[in-house]
C-alpha cells in the first residue's frame, strides 16, 4: 500500500500528468494520439507519461484497432484520500463539532 | 506523529470542560454520534460491526466499515475504521482531570501490506483481515 501511495504521489506531482488524469476524468476516453494534441508535446514524451499514471493505476487502457485508448481510474486517488484524512484536518473538525453538541447536551 | 511507513498515527487531543459520562455518552449514543461525526449504526458492545456513512465522494462510497474492539466506560472505546481498502484503528481515552475531561483520539493506520504484524496480536486482527479483504475487493 505504501509502494502505490508513493506511485500515487508521484504520478500526481508533474501538472502535465495532472492535466492528462484531469482531462481523462473530465472527458473520458480518450486515445494517445487525441492526448498528445492536448498536451502540446511529443507522443514519447506523452507515453512516458502515460506510464507513470499506469504504475500509479491512475489510468488504464485498452488496445482497439491500432490506437490505444486511455481512461481515467479516479478510485485510484484512494492512497490521497485517507492521507489528507490521517493528517488534515478531519478530526480537529470532528472534536469541534463534538464539543458543540456537548454544549447542548445536558450535564 | 510516527513517520515509519509500517504505522503511521495521527493523534488529536484536548480538554474539555464536562464530564466523563457526558462525553462517553456522546461517543457511544448512535443518535448522538451522527450529530459530530457520521450517521452509524454503532453499538456499544465489542465485535459488533457497524458501519459510519458520509457523503459519498468521487471514487469513495463515503462508508466506513467498522467493528467495535473496546469499550470499557467511561475511559477507553475502540474500534476499526476500514475505508478504500485502508484499515485502522481509532481509540479513545477520557482522563479525569479538575476542570473536566481530557479527551484523546489516536487513529493508527496500516495498509493491508503490513497489518499482519501491527498490532495483531492486541487485537485480534484475524477477523478485521478478512472484512478489509472484502473491502478491498469491492472497491474494482
Amino acid at each position: 500500500m505504501q509502494v502505490e501511495t508513493d506511485h500515487v504521489f508521484k504520478a500526481l506531482a508533474h501538472p502535465t500528468r495532472r492535466a492528462i488524469f484531469e482531462g481523462l476524468t473530465r472527458d473520458g476516453e480518450q486515445t494517445v494520439h487525441a492526448l498528445t494534441r492536448r498536451a502540446g508535446i511529443s507522443q514519447p514524451a506523452v507515453s512516458k507519461h502515460l506510464v507513470i499514471l499506469k504504475r500509479a493505476k491512475l489510468v488504464r487502457h485498452r488496445h482497439e484497432g491500432r490506437e490505444t485508448h486511455y481512461s481515467a481510474r479516479p478510485q485510484a486517488l484512494a492512497p490521497l484520500v485517507d492521507w489528507m484524512t490521517l493528517y488534515g484536518a478531519f478530526w480537529r473538525d470532528k472534536f469541534d463539532r463534538l464539543e458543540n453538541l456537548l454544549e447542548r447536551m445536558d450535564p | 506523529m510516527n513517520d515509519s511507513s509500517e504505522s503511521r498515527t495521527v493523534v488529536v487531543e484536548r480538554e474539555m470542560p464536562h464530564s466523563q459520562e457526558k462525553i462517553w455518552r456522546a461517543l457511544t449514543e448512535g443518535k448522538l454520534i451522527e450529530e459530530w461525526l457520521m450517521s452509524n449504526d454503532f453499538q456499544p458492545v465489542v465485535g459488533h460491526r457497524f458501519t459510519f456513512r458520509a457523503a459519498p465522494a468521487p471514487g469513495w462510497n463515503g462508508v466506513i466499515e467498522s467493528e467495535v474492539l473496546v469499550v470499557e466506560p467511561p475511559v477507553r472505546l475502540a474500534y476499526s475504521w476500514g475505508t478504500l481498502g485502508v484499515g485502522s484503528v481509532v481509540t479513545w481515552t477520557l482522563t479525569p482531570t479538575a476542570g473536566g475531561t481530557h479527551l484523546r483520539m489516536e487513529q493508527s493506520g496500516f495498509g493491508p501490506d503490513q497489518e499482519a504484524n501491527y498490532k495483531g496480536a492486541k487485537y485480534g486482527w484475524n477477523k478485521f483481515i478478512g472484512n478489509l479483504e472484502r473491502v478491498v475487493g469491492g472497491m474494482d
